[in-house]
This record gives structure tokens, sequence and C-alpha cells, in this order.
């Protein structure tokens, strides 16, 4: 057990702000695990509810509400981040009520989803206002009872003390608990006690989203609302010149057409602020059909930007200044521009030593270059938001990751205080990076100011598709040198991109070898890129694993053993101090995926690749079977090792462990945008493919390595290793190293 | 602006709109009935998927002037209370991730257990292409299929 110092809001939110009410059924979902009506009708909704802390009010019958605090886009914290709070609390999950938090960072905290990182900040924090609550009621009992609080025992929602054998419900003394101090200090419990965590609890949304009854953003609707869709450039490089819409105001249905400036002249903007476009036109009417169509028909003169330089804020504090070149960029150009760049000196950026003379006494040297592009999100939700601004307030209601992050610049564009600013997050269909980036939400909240109407945004999938926020496109050259005996005496990578490097100078092979040198580089675009699941790590787990892969085979050693020889030295005798993995976490991972999959057992026509990673505080590694039919490679299995730490709700980490490897698989051989003359070429998923269900895994199995480390990221580490799962099983499938991503595109048959 | 008589779900529907507007936008913006997702616009994702008479198909690409007696069943109708084998078994794989695709993904799912009650890996797969799930939950779509298969 472990004592912590708490750090509770009390419930306030209710009275001073505007979204009491109705605006707090949004996301509410029935018992979270008794979800058809006359399961739920057994437990009446409660008369009165007691507010104990900001995270959960009791009712007068026992039944708990958690808010949960994070939005939810498909990584289930709406089921994981309440079993936190129950847990401690000490509840019965079939008494537990699940409602979504608004944007409230006073009583919630930092409410973001990305980064992995969702679980890992709140485990403390939603543990503790479960104890917390739990020991005002204790309190309470135990002044009405007159015992010793210590002698007070809790279980599934029950207060007992055994000596005089009294016992009462969470619900009996839940107003008593309200006038309890909070405590200062909580005890949380050992991890062998606990009963909700760790045990698999069913999403607690799944009801409503199978009957079709969640409000994604998308479906949020309000009285009056109207309808609005932007027209911006067809390409990057261009903004808006001028627009000819007396025809398209005469359309039926159209209200109104505007052009928009998202932000105020010199605004500081942050690094979540990212826009190809801050001019837009917008399109206001009644009916989405009736908008699509005058969008159309608009007629919008577009003009070339001209070279500009923005310093913009980083999210720790730290400023970059941002160049955006003028002129219209194309994938061709871009490639030709990375091969310049490459063969030139990069920045040093990590050198152990003497790379330099290890490779002119080298016996053998290997040198690779592997090359990805760039990806769009392409969530299934277009990006859309809802707004309503009257006067100097305005409320809001959208899919979005990090509120925090568009909030002061909602406040600054609107010219209203950030206080008036009341949001709803709505479930988002999907973020993977994308909804971080709150221009969309900007956008619907300065057209209903400009047209003094409620108004719901939509984007197109087109829209959607070609307003960049991408994920980069990357290149990376890779050198190992080998001596007599075939040891790997010395490694240089050398990575860059479009406009960022992909490079970790820090991660594994960094700290197992003697002699390695990092160097990066990178060219400025006006393509507007983003974070994309697991971002940079996303290319560089690829290429890296599929490097080793082949440095091993021509060091004649087994790919596992391989990793693991280097993985030893870098925990025995580790070469450098910035190493930024457990060497003994990441061997531990490649040792039990060798051990269940069963490495070494060949099947014939089977083709094996194996690929691990470290990338958000967790180390995953794939082993994935490959066959080969009618000349299309089929990924039959995937073998998958997680060490995450604690798992909190182990089904639903299974099944975004499934999603991950599967969304890798589909990216690693379709996944591309490409440009020309500046003009994104897929708008829509007849050009840009996307995995389908006849293409992804046949089996994927996934183990979790047991320990009691407090939990780490979920959602994005299994992604990055599985490119070198796919690249190294492509290899032994067909005796062809790929270097270049999508591994297929459009060639579908394999000679 | 044309009136159109429809049924949805059961119930005779009454409309008044331009009469190439796609079906998915009269069920989302003049009937609320927003289970039904709009992903792509061009038959491309199957987020929209509902069905005509029994028949999957795109609502995002089905002008409302094709309608007439047809039967028009969404999401919100295949069951009364959330219990059709597939919703059952849909909840027992606990498939969904971010939920978008999945009402589009569960009629494509009824209508093929509709046609073929006992449907194999590769029936599976042709009758689901076109429904994209961009959170990956595949194998779990096609074991909540087969579960409900054997639920009959
Ligand atoms: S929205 Fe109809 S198929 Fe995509
Ligand atoms: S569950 Fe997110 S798109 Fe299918």
């Amino acid at each position: 057990m472990s004592t912590i110092k708490t750090s509770i809001a009390r419930r306030s939110f209710l009275k001073s702000s505007a979204l009491a009410g109705g605006g707090l059924m949004l996301g509410f979902s029935w018992l979270a695990s008794c979800q058809t009506k006359t399961e739920a009708e057994i437990l009446a909704m409660p008369k009165e509810w007691f507010d104990i802390n900001s995270y959960l009010k009791i009712g007068d019958n026992g039944v708990v509400t958690i808010y949960t605090p994070n939005p939810e886009f498909g990584q289930n914290v709406r089921t994981s981040m309440p079993m936190l709070v129950a847990e401690e609390l000490d509840i019965d999950w079939k008494k537990v009520l699940v409602e979504q938090a608004p944007y409230h960072p006073k009583n919630f905290g930092f409410q973001f989803t990305g980064g992995s990182r969702g679980i890992m900040s709140r485990w403390e924090p939603l543990r503790m206002a479960g104890a917390s609550a739990r020991q005002m009621l204790r309190t309470a009992a135990a002044a009405i009872w007159e015992v010793p609080v210590e002698e007070i025992t809790t279980e599934g929602g029950m207060l007992f003390h055994e000596p005089t054998n009294k016992s009462a419900g969470y619900g009996e003394m839940a107003s008593a608990a309200v006038d309890v101090p909070v405590p200062t200090e909580v005890k949380l419990k050992d991890s062998k006690d606990f009963k909700i965590i760790g045990h698999s609890k069913k999403n607690v949304d799944a009801h409503n989203i199978v009957t079709g009854k969640t409000t994604f953003g998308m479906d949020y609707q309000k009285e009056g609302m109207l309808i609005a869709m932007i027209v911006h450039p067809p390409a990057f490089g261009m903004t808006l010149k001028s627009i000819e819409d007396t025809q398209v105001k005469t359309m039926s249905g159209i209200k109104d057409v505007i052009t928009i400036k998202s932000y105020p002249k010199d605004y500081q903007k942050g690094s979540f602020d990212a826009n190809a476009f801050p001019e837009i036109v917008a399109i206001v009417g009644s009916s989405t059909w009736q908008v699509m169509k005058a969008k159309k028909q608009l007629k919008v003169e577009w003009q070339p930007i001209a070279a500009s330089t923005e310093t913009i804020l980083g999210f720790r504090g730290d400023k970059q200044t941002k160049h955006i070149p003028a002129g219209l960029e194309s994938t061709d150009t871009h490639r030709s521009q990375m091969e310049a760049l490459a063969a030139k000196p990069g920045k040093i950026v990590r050198q152990d030593g003497d790379p330099r003379s290890a490779f002119k006494k080298a016996a053998k040297i290997i040198e690779r270059t592997y090359e990805a592009p760039f990806l769009a999100h392409n969530c299934m939700e277009p990006l859309n938001a809802f707004a309503h601004v009257t006067g100097d307030k305005a409320m809001i209601a959208a899919p979005i990751q990090i509120p925090g992050f568009v909030m002061p610049t909602l406040a600054a564009s609107l010219g209203i205080p950030v206080e008036n600013i009341d949001m709803e997050l709505t479930r988002m269909g999907g973020g993977f990076g994308r909804k971080a980036y709150g221009h969309y939400v900007l956008e619907a909240a300065l057209i209903s100011q400009k047209v003094n109407a409620p108004v719901k945004l939509i984007y197109t999938r087109e829209d959607d598709m070609t307003n960049g926020i991408y994920r980069p496109t990357y290149q990376a050259t890779y050198r190992a040198a080998l001596d007599d005996n075939n040891d790997l005496i010395a490694l240089h990578v050398k990575a860059g991109g479009i406009p960022e490097s992909p490079l970790f100078a820090n991660r594994f092979p960094a700290g197992a070898l003697d002699n390695y040198l990092a160097e990066e580089w990178s060219a400025d675009s006006n393509i507007t890129i983003g974070a994309f699941r697991a971002p940079r790590s996303n290319f560089m787990a690829g290429a890296e694993q599929s490097f080793l892969d082949e440095v091993a085979e021509a060091a004649g050693k087994d790919p596992i053993d391989f990793r693991l020889d280097l993985l030893k030295r870098a925990k025995e005798n580790p070469v450098g101090e910035k190493n930024d993995y457990d060497a003994a976490r990441y061997a531990g991972v490649l040792e039990l995926v060798k051990e269940k999959a069963g490495w070494g057992d060949n099947q014939t026509g089977v083709h094996r690749g194996v690929s691990a990673y470290f990338c958000h505080n967790t180390y995953a590694a794939h082993i994935l079977d490959m066959t080969i039919e009618d000349g299309k490679p089929v990924v039959q299995k995937v073998c998958c090792v997680i060490d995450c730490g604690v798992v909190v709700n182990p089904d639903a980490a299974i099944n975004m462990a499934e999603g991950a490897i599967t969304d890798g698989v589909g990216n690693a051989f379709f996944g591309e945008m490409t440009f020309k003359n500046g003009v994104p070429e897929k708008n829509n998923f007849h050009q840009y493919r996307m995995i389908r269900i006849g293409e992804a895994p046949k089996a994927i199995e996934v183990h979790f390595v047991e320990n009691d480390i407090s939990p780490t990221g979920m959602g994005e580490p299994p992604f990055p290793p599985i490119f070198g799962a796919v690249a190294n099983a492509l290899y032994k499938a067909t005796g062809k190293r790929r270097y270049r991503q999508p591994f297929l595109g459009e060639e579908h048959v394999l000679g | 602006m044309a009136i159109f008589n429809l049924n949805i779900n059961g119930k005779k529907q009454q409309v008044d709109t331009d009469p190439d507007t796609p079906l998915l936008w009269v069920l989302r913006d003049h009937f609320h009935l927003k289970g039904t997702k709009y992903g792509c616009g061009i038959a491309q994702c199957g987020a929209c998927t509902i069905h005509v008479d029994g028949v999957a198909m795109r609502s995002c690409s089905l002008p409302i002037s094709a309608i007439s007696e047809q039967k028009i069943k969404t999401i919100e109708g295949l069951s009364e209370a959330g219990d059709h084998p597939v919703q059952k078994a849909w909840m027992s794989h606990d498939v969904p991730q971010c939920g978008y695709c999945q009402a589009g993904q569960i009629m494509s799912a009824a209508a093929l257990l509709e046609n073929n009650p006992n449907p194999n890996d590769t029936d599976i797969d042709a009758a689901m292409h076109g429904n994209i799930c961009r959170c990956g939950t595949y194998l779990r779509i096609k074991a909540a299929i087969k579960t409900a298969a054997k639920m009959g």
C-alpha cells in the first residue's frame, strides 16, 4: 500500500458553468456493465446525488457517476479511466455510471488524448480521487456509528464495522460524506488487491455504438443550427485572392458566403495551431446537401503565398522559428531534394567512439536507404465542430484531442476571454493525432460569430484529406561496419525528412555499440505536418528493424539472437549515458515473443519476420507470419508481446494492439499521399487505399509482460515495429528487400 | 424541392427536399437519424450503409428520388432493444474502438447473414469489403459475424 498526498478539487463547476443541466448529459451512458434496459431498470436512478469530488458523485441508492476526464477517440478511456476511480473507491462496477467531463482543467486537470500518455498520467490522480472519496465515506460512517475510522472496512460499495456488526451502503453515507474535509493523504491499494484493474471490462459505450445512439462530433445537433462548409485552397502554397458568390448566394438553402481569417495579426501561435490555410471561404446554409452543392458552384480565385517566417511556441514553452517557403511542391521534387540533402553532411546529434576509423577498418560495410511517403490520417469521422458564439460567450462541442491547446487561440481570434468559452468533448470517430490540431474548431467558432447563429462545420472527406497535417515524408540511410568475425563494430544512421527529421539519436541500437554516429537533416515545406500515431517512430522503427535484419543476415546470425546480443551489451556495459530505453525490458519482449510464436519451428510456405521497438515508454515485439496466395502477400498471423507495465483493461488493450497492428500492415502495404504542384493527388478513398477486411491479418495474438510497473502507453507502441515485421517477412517471402514504402502500392501481384 | 413519402424503420415519413439529395442527408438532417454516418460520400467506405428492402446499400450515393415504396432500415431500426444477433455478437466481442464505422459494419453484416446464414471467411471478406474500419477492428468483426451466425 502506498500513501500519497491528494490534490482533488471539490466539484464546483455545476454551479459556475453554463454547461449545467443538459450539456452535461453528453456522452452519458447507462450503467457501465448493465447495458440493457431491463437490467438498467433494476437500479432506478437515484432521487438525489451527492458530489464527493470533481470526479464522482454518489446517488442515495448507491449508484456512482464517474466523470471521465479525457476525450475519447477509440482508445476506450471512457471505460479504463473510470475503472481506476472505481477500484480505489471500492465499488461494484455494476453500480457505475460513466459521464464525459466537459473541458474544465480546474476540475479535471490536463484533458488530452495523445502520446499514449492518458492512462500513464491519470494512473495516480484517478485512483487518488476514488481513494479519497472512500476515505470520506469511512470517516462519515465512523462519526455516525461512533467507532474508530480505522476499523471501518469497505467492499463493493458497502461500509462495514465488524466489531459492532454494522453495515451501510455508500448511498446511505453519501450525504454525510459530502461534509467531510477532503483528506490530505490517502492510501492506495497494492496491485495484488485489485478487483477491477487488470480484469477486462466491456466498453461502456458498446450498447450505444451498436444501436447508433452515440453522439460523435459529427452528430451533434442544436436547435436552429446551420451547416457550414469550408473551401480551402486546392494546393499547398496557395491562398485566397477573391470570391465570386452572387450566384451561390441565390441557391436554395444558402444563408451566407463569408471569408474568414483564422488568426489575429501577430498572434503567437503554438505548435498545435499548424494550419496551411488560415484564410478560407465558408458557405453557410440550412442543410448539408444544399451547402455541398453550393460548395461545388462557388467560384474562388487563389493566389500564391509569399515565403514567410513564424515563431512558434512549442508546448514545452520553447520557441522555434519556422520558415514557410513559397512555391508549389511535388513528390518528385521532394525525392530529389531528399537525395541531395542526404548526400551532404548532416547535423551530428550523437557520436560514440570513433565511427570513422571503425568504418575504415571494416571487413564488410552494408549501406541501405529507406524511404516513406507522406500519410494522411483519414479518421473515419471527418473534421467537424459545433460552435455558438453569442456576444462575449461561446459554446463549443467538438471532437478534439487536446482542447486546452485550442482555447487560447479561440479566445484571441474571437476576442472573448477563455473563461467565457464552454466546451463539450464529444466522442471522436478516430483521431490518430489529426484531431490534436484544432483549426477546424476555430473555424466553426469564427463562422458562428460572423453569421451570428449556431453552426456546425463539416469537412467533406475531400476537405479532410487535402487539408494537410500529414505524417511527413522521411528518409534514413543506415551503414553498418562488420569486422572479420562478422561482429558489428560500428553503426551510422543519417536520417531526415520534409519538413522534419525522424531521428531519435538515443534509442537502440545506440548504447549497444562502441562506435556510433547519428546525423540528421531536414528541408522546409509549406505542406503542414502533424503528429500521426507514434510520430517519427512510425518510420524509424521500420527502417531500423529492416536494417538490423539485413545486418544479422550478413553476419550469419539469427535475427532475434543478433538483437539480443546487442541488448545484452547495452544492459551490461552501455555506451554513453543518454540511452533512453531499458535494455532488459526491451530484451524481455523479444525473448517472450520468440517463445510465444515458437520461433524456429518453421512451417513450409510460411515466412516469418521479426521486429521490436521501444517508444512512448512501452516495449513491443512482433513476429509476423506471411504466406503468398495467388501472388499476393497474406498476413496469416501476428504474435505480439507488449510490456506497458500494469494493463488496466486487458481485453480493450488487446483490441487496441490488434488495431495498431492492422493499421501498421495497412500503411506498410498501401499508405501514401503524393503531391503534384502543391495539389494532394488523393482526395478520397477511391484513390487513397486503406486496408480492408480481406487484407487484414488473419489472426493476432497479443501477450503482455506481467509486472507491477505503473502503466505506460498502449495506443502507439505496437504500431511502429509492424512496418519492420512486414518488411522482413516480405523479404523472406519474395527474396527481395523492400526499402520504399508503401511496399505494395498499386502493385497487387507479386511475381 | 419536392415531397417524398418514405418508409423508414417501419414508420411512414414525409420530406420536402431537392430530388438529388442523397438518402444519407435526408436521414441525418431531416429525421435526425444520426446513427448512419458520413465517411466519404462516394460509396467507398460503407459508413452510411442501410438496408433498402433488406439489401445493404450506401445511402450517401442513393438520391432520394430513387426511393418510393421501398422499406428503409437504419441502425436505429435494426432491433427494438439493440438485441439483434449481430448487435449482441458485437457486444460480446467488444468490437468497437472509435465506433464511427460500426453502424455501417453492422448493417452490412446483418444483410450478409440474412442472405447467407452461415458465411465462411471468403463470404465475409467479400460482403464486408466495402466497409472501412480505420481503427482496424476487422478481426473482431469477423469473429462477431461468426458468433451472430451461430445465434441464428
Ligand atoms: S459515406 Fe457512403 S460509402 Fe462512405
Ligand atoms: S471502430 Fe473506428 S473506424 Fe471502425
